[in-house]
């Protein structure tokens, strides 16, 4: 099974790590893994922001990049949801690219989904020992379904506890430029999202996407905690935390 | 109503910081949103949203068929069916109607229609005293005409207290902070202008094309006095809020009530049809029905159309991060939270409420709650590709979008920008694992750091490995 790593513009930027843990999730799940050098962003910053045509183009940048793949992943819902749910939506008006996006969107999957659906990660490589919550990505979970198997995974390692938070399924403010555009709001919901999280009692959090990444972890660290981690769910099971 | 939805960004930035607003608007999102989760566990929820979405969208499609059909049937059923283009035109046909009929004053139940037209400031240059009847309503209404903040709870923005302080100093009685007391103390002030009104204003959740009715969710009562005690009774709704049947209307019921509130159902619910008849011993001797458009039929047939389908039950806003935190008020007019960052563009100008369509983080809980399923955020989404069409970004914002897009296309030069904007990151971050003043985007650090990033790209960490 060739799957293609879509390592994500803010995984390349931020968290490397996070890229080489997917890497290293998929081989161990039996994967072949390429990793398309060129590959860049999937334009979602873009069609976010209503101009079409630039998404547009790096839809067919990317839709060429890893069409020779059996299965495309990436660490993050967002960029996984973009692909299969909007990508189609970009060429409704050309049949012959709508035809290529609708293919490449159906095997389109975020990490923590592939592993437990796809590839069916059996024996998780990672330990760790201490109690997480699990936050539930807008994105993965609303559009791609994402819920169930990250925890499934997590499960499946002996040292970790799983707590529910409260509002485990509410937004942590990110929202792609929104945070930008309207900071105040942004890191209010943040500062919501954190105190759940910190009620919770867990260690840490594990989440599946840089956004919501950055946002907890930067709110956490201005509140003064300096305790709670803030971990991607590549990371806990590839043992890199 | 004055449009202030431009001035959005400083309002809600303000409101962001409001922790007792948002203390108030969690109590009461804490009973909707379990309400409403209880409530559709009940029925088989998807069913009767595809069941819902399917007759929304068929009337809206054929909304001049039965439109017609709808003023046929009220006619016969003596009614008079007028229509509005705008909000100026209600106000002019409802101080027609009171000038016809010598109305001194017109008790209301709640209409989003009203707001829209600024009908009581109408009212009053015409020498009729508009009295609001839902309580939330007249709360707003002796409080200097405050606008409300929430389409099916107006007054979700007042504590319990802040309205003892205005009935005692309103109504000039002793304060008091009981609500049931307080309850009765409102209910024996709008007794007797619920005796000595002329005429009824209300709104309608539905018109039933097939027997020319209008279709009343209330819980305080007050629509059914509104509609049945004085001898005229006037209805403003927007075009769109006709459907083909009762059969139809029995389908959006299951799911209007529990969406909005909670509740199975409504504490009333009332199907109006036709004038008094000799053998009624009450109801109105005339009926007006206003058919307003104010935006809606350009809708038809655009890419907004979806957006005709929504049936006003507030879930949106009920289950929407920004506007639990920034309240309605922020949006800057009738309509607040997801549905109003949708129609409030549409109705009033999409250069006169630039922000609205980027005040959503897309999370898509709108979209799972919306009993009709409205795809909120691709609506939102659309009107930000309109905005990019017309040139109403700000140049800035243009000018790195295009940048970061061009760059996103030819990889080598990308990496290189990458690399470069790593090392900048952690120069800001002075070695440590944050930045606590990011001169490029201020607004993000002014409320919480910027995790440094690792120090090298993905791209540079993968090509040495190889």
């Amino acid at each position: 099974m060739k799957v293609g790593l879509f390592v994500t513009c803010l995984v390349d930027l931020m968290r490397p790590r996070i890229g080489f843990a997917a890497l290293r999730l998929l081989q161990a799940a039996g994967c072949e893994v390429v990793v398309p050098t060129t590959q860049t962003c999937c334009g979602q910053p873009a069609y976010n922001s209503g101009d079409r045509r630039a998404a547009r183009l790096l839809a067919e940048k990317l839709i060429a990049e890893f069409e020779s793949c059996d299965h495309v992943v990436a660490p993050s819902g967002s960029c996984a949801g973009m692909i299969r749910m909007h990508y189609p939506d970009l060429f409704a008006d050309d049949p012959a690219w709508l035809e290529r996006a609708a293919a490449l969107g159906a095997r389109t999957h975020e990490l923590s989904d592939f592993l437990a659906t796809v590839a069916r990660l059996d024996k998780v490589p990672g330990a760790f020992a201490g109690t997480v919550t699990y936050h539930d990505a807008c994105s993965g979970l609303r559009e791609l379904g994402v819920k169930a198997q990250p925890r499934a995974l997590l499960a499946k390692m002996p040292g970790v506890r799983l707590v529910e938070m409260d509002g485990a399924e509410e937004c942590c403010g990110f929202g792609g430029a929104f945070a930008v555009k309207f900071g105040d709001i942004s890191a209010r919901l943040a500062e919501k999202k954190c105190d759940n999280l910190r009620a919770s009692g867990a260690d840490a959090v594990v989440l599946s996407d840089l956004g919501c990444m950055l946002s907890i972890e930067g709110k956490l660290r201005r509140m003064g905690d300096e305790k709670t981690r803030v971990l991607h769910i590549a990371e806990i099971l590839s043992g890199e935390a | 109503m004055l449009v202030r939805s431009m001035h959005f960004k400083a309002r809600a930035g303000a409101a962001a910081a409001d922790r007792v607003l948002q203390g108030k608007l969690a109590t009461a999102k804490g009973l909707f949103v379990d309400g409403r989760r209880r409530a559709v566990a009940e029925i088989d929820l998807e069913a009767t949203r595809d069941a819902s979405q399917t007759i929304r969208s068929r009337a809206v499609a054929d909304l001049d068929l039965w439109l017609e059909r709808f003023e046929q049937e009220a006619t016969r059923r003596g009614g008079q069916v007028l229509w509005a283009r705008d909000g100026a035109e209600i106000c002019r046909l409802v101080t027609e109607i009171a000038r016809r009929h010598d109305v001194k004053k017109a008790i209301k139940s709640k209409s989003m229609l009203s707001e829209e037209a600024g009908l009581n400031a109408a009212l009053e240059a015409a020498g009729v005293q508009p009295v609001e009847t839902d309580l939330g309503e007249y709360i707003l209404q002796i409080n200097d005409n405050e606008p409300p903040s929430h389409i099916i709870a107006p007054v979700i923005h007042k504590t319990k207290e802040e309205v003892a302080d205005l009935f005692a100093r309103v109504h000039g009685k002793p304060r008091k902070t009981e609500i049931g007391e307080m309850t009765r103390e409102a209910r024996e002030m709008l007794r007797q202008h619920f005796l000595s009104a002329d005429m009824g204003i209300s709104g309608g959740n539905f018109l039933v094309a097939e027997t020319g009715s209008v279709a009343l969710v209330t819980n305080e009562g007050n629509g059914r006095m509104v509609t049945t005690l004085p001898r005229v009774h006037v209805v403003i709704t927007g075009v769109e809020k006709v459907i083909p049947t009762l059969e139809d209307l029995a389908t959006l019921m299951r799911i209007l009530p529990r969406s909005a509130t909670g509740q199975s159902i409504s504490n009333y619910f009332s199907v109006l049809t036709g004038v008094k008849r000799p053998e009624d011993t009450d109801g109105p001797e005339h009926l007006y029905f206003i058919l307003v458009d104010n935006g809606r039929v350009g809708l038809l047939g655009s890419e907004f159309q979806d957006m005709l389908r929504c049936i006003r039950c507030a879930a949106c806003m009920n289950h929407c991060p920004v506007y639990q935190t920034v309240g309605g008020h922020a949006y800057g007019w009738v309509y607040p939270g997801p549905m109003g960052a949708v129609l409030t563009p549409l109705f009033v100008g999409i250069e006169n409420a630039l922000d609205l369509p980027h005040a959503a983080t897309m999370c898509n809980q709108c979209s799972v709650v919306c009993p009709v399923k409205i795809p909120l955020p691709d609506l939102m989404r659309k009107l930000r590709e309109q905005q990019v069409a017309r040139s109403l970004r700000p140049w800035g914002e243009r000018a790195a979008l295009r940048l970061w897009a061009w760059l996103a296309r030819h990889p080598t030069l990308y990496a290189f920008a990458a690399k470069l904007g790593v090392r900048y990151l952690n120069w800001l971050a002075e070695g440590g694992d944050r930045i606590r003043v990011m001169g490029v985007a201020p607004s993000w650090t002014a409320g919480r750091d910027f995790p440094a990033p690792e120090g090298r790209t993905f791209r540079e960490l993968y090509s040495e490995r190889k």
